[in-house]
C-alpha cells in the first residue's frame, strides 16, 4: 500500500542515520594520519638524473609548451660537444595544477611528479623553485632510460652508435 | 512602591539568566548539530579548536564580527539593515513566557520560574512566530536581489500556510489545559504528557513546526542547490550571523515549546525540574538534528499541497475529534 | 492615565495610518500599517482585551499584511529606483512611532506588572470571549463562518483547472 511504503521510507533513513551515528568516522585526521599516496600520485615535481648520473633535461621547452597554466620556465643551453641542457629551470609551484601533462610532453623523462604532496607554503615565493631545487639524484620512475642512448645523433655516441640504429647509409652506393 | 522595585529587579535577572543561557545553548547547538551530521555521514565535525571543537562557536563569532559588513548597491539600505534583528529578536523575545520549572519560594516570596505567565502565553508565541515573517520578507525583499526574493516569497508562503496547521494542532491542547497560559499547559500535564493524549496533534506539530522554523526537510527558503541561499543570499558578516543565531535560538524556542506543549514541561521524576526542561529541550533539538541528517528536501509545490490538502483537514479533523472525546469523557 | 495613553495611542494609529498612505513604496506603506497595528492591539490591551490584542497582532499584523507583501512581491510593484535623501530622514517616523510604542508598553507595564489584567476596569478573560462569541452570538459567528466557507467554495470553482478542450 502506498501510504505503508510513504511511512516506511519517511522513517528508514532516521534508523540508517541513528546506526552511522554510532559507527567510527572514515576521516582520516590530517596532520597526525597522513594517508601513503599511490607511487603515481601527481604532487611536487622533480628533475631526474640519467642512470649515469647525468641530468636528464635537454631544454626542449616541451613541458613549458604543454602545461596549461605556463608555469615551467628555463633557458636552454650547449655544452662543448653539442649536449643541450638547462641554464636555469624554474617551476611556479603557486600556479601549478598537478596536472602531470608536463611529464607526458617530456621526452627524456627528465620532469616527473613525486607523491610529496606537503609543499604548502605562507611565502609564495618559496614556491618558486629552482632548478637546484627541483633536480634530484636518481631516476624516478625509470631507472633504465637514457635518452642519450636511443637519439641525440652524434653527440654522446657516433652516428649509428645507439642500440637502436642502423649505421649511416651510403647514398652513392648501389649495394643493397 | 518597594514591592515593584522588587518584582522589576527579579523580571530583570530572569532575563539576563535566560539570554545567557539561551544564547549559550544556541551557540553550542551550532557546534552540536555540525558535530552529529558529522558523525551521521561518517565525518567527525569541527574538533580542531579547544578540546573536541568546544571553542569553535566562538571562533566562528570572531569571523563573523570581523567580516565586511556589505550592503548590496541598489538594496533598501535600512529596511537591508534591521531585518536580521527582527528575525533574531522575535525568537529571543519568545522566551518570556515559557516556564521552565515550578514557581520558587524564596526569601518567603513564591516566585514564578517564567519572565512573565502571560495568561494568552500560546497566543504570544504565536504573534511573535508570525511577526518573524517580517525578518524573512524584508530581509529577502530589501535585498534587491532574484534569489533573495524567491527565498522570501517562498518563505513567507510557507510560513503562513504552516501556521495554520501549527495553531490548530496546538487546539486540543489548550482544551485538555482550559487555558492559554503555558503554565497551566505544564499543570495540566501533571500525570501524563499531552504527546500520550493527542498523539496526533504532536505529529502534525512537530511537521508544521519544521516547516514554520524553515529547517531541513523544509527549507526552501534557503534551498542551497536552487536559490543560493535563499532571504539571506546577500547578506555578510554578523548580519548574516543574526539570521544564523536567530534560527538556532528558534531551535530552542521549538525545543522550548515541543517540551511545554507536549513532553509534560519540567514534569519528571528523581531530578530536578530545570534539569528535566533542559534534557527534553535538547532532546527535541536532537530530534530536528536527527531529521536534517536524514531527510530529503521535498519539492516547493509539494510542500504546499502537503500543507493545505493533508496537514491543515487532518488538523481539523484532529480537533473536532479530541473535542468531541473531550465532551464525552466530561459529560 | 489609561485616558491619556488611549489618546496617545490613538494619535500614534492615526499617525501611523497616514504615513502609510502617503508612501509611495508599497512595502514601506506595508511596515507603516504594521506600527499602526501594533498600535491598535495596544489599544484592544488597554481596553481590556488581551486575547483581542493578541488576534490583531497574529492575524493582521501576522498573516493578513504578510499576504499583503506576497501580492506586492509577486506583482513587481515596489519601485527599482533607490530614493533620494538620508535613509534616518525618510525612517524618522517610524523610528518615532516605534520609540513612542515602547514607550506606552513600558508605562502599561509599569501601571500593572502582573500582566496587567485590571487596566480600565474592564477585563475580557479568554473564556468570556469564547463563551460570548459561542453563546451568545452563535448565530452571527455561525453566519459570518458560512459566508467564509462561500467564499473559499467560490474562491476554488474560480481557480479550478479548465476541463480539457474548454477555453475562457
Ligand atoms: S603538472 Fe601541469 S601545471 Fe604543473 S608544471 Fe606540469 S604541466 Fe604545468
Ligand atoms: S624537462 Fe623534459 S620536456 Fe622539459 S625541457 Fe627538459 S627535457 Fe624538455
Amino acid at each position: 500500500m502506498n501510504l505503508w511504503r510513504d511511512i516506511k521510507g519517511t522513517l528508514q533513513p532516521f534508523w540508517i542515520t541513528l546506526g552511522y551515528l554510532f559507527k567510527k568516522p572514515v576521516t582520516i585526521q590530517y596532520p597526525e594520519e597522513k594517508r601513503t599516496p599511490p607511487p603515481r600520485y601527481r604532487a611536487r615535481i622533480v628533475l631526474t638524473r640519467n642512470p649515469d648520473g647525468s641530468e636528464r633535461c635537454v631544454a626542449c621547452q616541451l613541458c613549458s609548451a604543454a602545461c596549461p597554466v605556463n608555469c615551467i620556465s628555463m633557458q636552454a643551453a650547449e655544452d662543448a660537444d653539442g649536449r643541450r641542457y638547462a641554464a636555469w629551470f624554474r617551476i611556479n609551484f603557486s600556479r601549478c595544477i598537478f596536472c602531470g601533462l608536463c611529464t607526458e610532453a617530456c621526452p627524456t623523462m627528465a620532469i616527473q611528479t613525486t607523491p610529496d604532496y606537503e609543499i604548502c607554503n605562507r611565502d609564495v615565493l618559496k614556491l618558486v623553485h629552482e632548478k637546484d631545487d627541483l633536480l634530484v639524484d636518481g631516476c624516478g620512475k625509470d631507472t633504465e632510460y637514457n635518452f642519450y642512448e636511443h637519439s641525440g645523433i652524434g653527440v654522446v655516441n657516433g652516428r649509428g652508435g645507439n642500440e637502436d640504429e642502423y649505421g649511416p647509409v651510403d647514398p652513392k652506393s648501389l649495394m643493397p | 512602591m518597594n514591592d515593584l522595585l522588587i518584582s522589576l529587579v527579579l523580571i530583570l535577572v530572569k532575563l539576563g539568566l535566560i539570554l545567557g543561557v539561551v544564547l549559550t545553548m544556541a551557540a553550542y547547538l551550532v557546534l552540536a548539530e555540525r558535530k552529529i551530521l558529522g558523525r551521521m555521514q561518517l565525518r567527525y565535525g569541527p574538533n580542531r579548536i579547544g578540546p573536541g571543537g568546544m571553542l569553535q562557536p566562538l571562533c566562528d563569532v570572531i569571523k563573523l564580527l570581523t567580516k565586511e559588513d556589505f550592503v548590496p548597491g541598489r538594496a533598501d539600505k535600512w529596511i537591508f539593515l534591521f531585518a536580521p534583528g527582527l528575525t533574531a529578536l522575535a525568537a529571543l523575545l519568545s522566551f518570556a513566557v515559557v516556564p521552565f520549572s515550578p514557581p520558587l519560594a524564596l526569601f518567603g516570596r513564591e516566585i514564578p520560574m517564567v519572565v512573565c505567565d502571560l495568561n494568552i502565553g500560546l497566543l504570544y508565541i504565536f504573534g511573535l512566530s508570525s511577526l518573524a515573517v517580517y525578518g524573512v520578507v524584508l530581509g529577502g525583499w530589501a535585498s534587491n536581489s532574484k534569489y533573495s526574493l524567491l527565498g522570501a516569497m517562498r518563505g513567507l508562503a510557507q510560513l503562513v500556510s504552516y501556521e495554520l496547521a501549527l495553531g490548530l494542532a496546538l487546539v486540543p491542547v489548550v482544551m485538555s489545559a482550559k487555558s492559554f497560559s503555558l503554565n497551566a499547559i505544564v499543570m495540566a500535564q501533571a500525570d501524563w504528557p499531552n504527546l500520550l493524549r493527542h498523539p496526533l496533534a504532536f505529529i502534525i506539530f512537530m511537521i508544521s513546526i519544521t516547516a514554520e522554523s524553515k529547517r531541513t526537510p523544509f527549507d526552501m527558503p534557503e534551498a542551497e542547490n536552487e536559490i543560493v541561499a535563499g532571504y539571506h543570499t546577500e547578506y555578510s558578516g554578523m548580519r548574516f550571523g543574526l539570521f544564523f543565531v536567530g534560527e538556532y535560538i528558534n531551535l530552542v524556542v521549538i525545543g522550548a515549546m515541543t517540551t511545554v506543549f507536549f513532553l509534560g514541561g519540567w514534569h519528571g521524576p528523581f531530578l530536578p525540574p530545570v534539569v528535566w526542561f533542559i534534557l527534553k529541550v535538547l532532546f527535541v533539538a536532537f530530534l530536528f538534528i536527527w531529521a536534517r541528517g536524514s531527510m530529503p528536501r521535498p519539492r516547493y509545490d509539494q510542500l504546499m499541497h502537503f500543507g493545505w490538502k493533508v496537514l491543515i483537514p487532518l488538523a481539523l479533523l484532529n480537533v473536532v475529534v479530541s473535542g468531541a472525546i473531550s465532551l464525552a469523557m466530561n459529560s | 492615565m489609561t485616558t491619556a495613553l488611549f489618546y496617545i495611542l490613538g494619535i500614534i494609529l492615526l499617525a501611523a495610518t497616514l504615513m502609510c498612505i502617503t508612501r509611495r513604496n508599497p512595502v514601506h506603506a506595508v511596515i507603516y500599517l504594521v506600527a499602526g497595528f501594533f498600535a491598535l492591539a495596544l489599544m484592544f490591551y488597554l481596553l481590556g482585551a488581551p486575547l483581542v490584542a493578541a488576534w490583531e497582532v497574529i492575524v493582521y499584523a501576522g498573516a493578513i499584511m504578510v499576504l499583503f507583501l506576497f501580492i506586492i512581491m509577486m506583482l513587481g510593484l515596489a519601485p527599482q529606483e533607490v530614493p533620494e535623501g538620508p535613509g534616518w530622514q525618510r525612517w524618522l517616523p517610524l523610528a518615532l512611532l516605534s520609540a513612542s510604542l515602547m514607550a506606552c508598553t513600558l508605562l502599561l507595564i509599569l501601571e500593572d506588572p502582573a500582566a496587567g489584567q485590571k487596566v480600565g476596569g474592564f477585563y475580557l478573560a479568554p473564556q468570556a470571549l469564547g463563551e460570548a462569541l459561542f453563546g451568545r452570538y452563535a448565530m452571527a459567528v455561525e453566519m459570518v463562518s458560512f459566508q467564509l466557507l462561500f467564499a473559499t467554495i467560490g474562491a476554488y470553482l474560480l481557480g479550478r483547472p479548465l476541463p480539457k478542450g474548454e477555453d475562457q
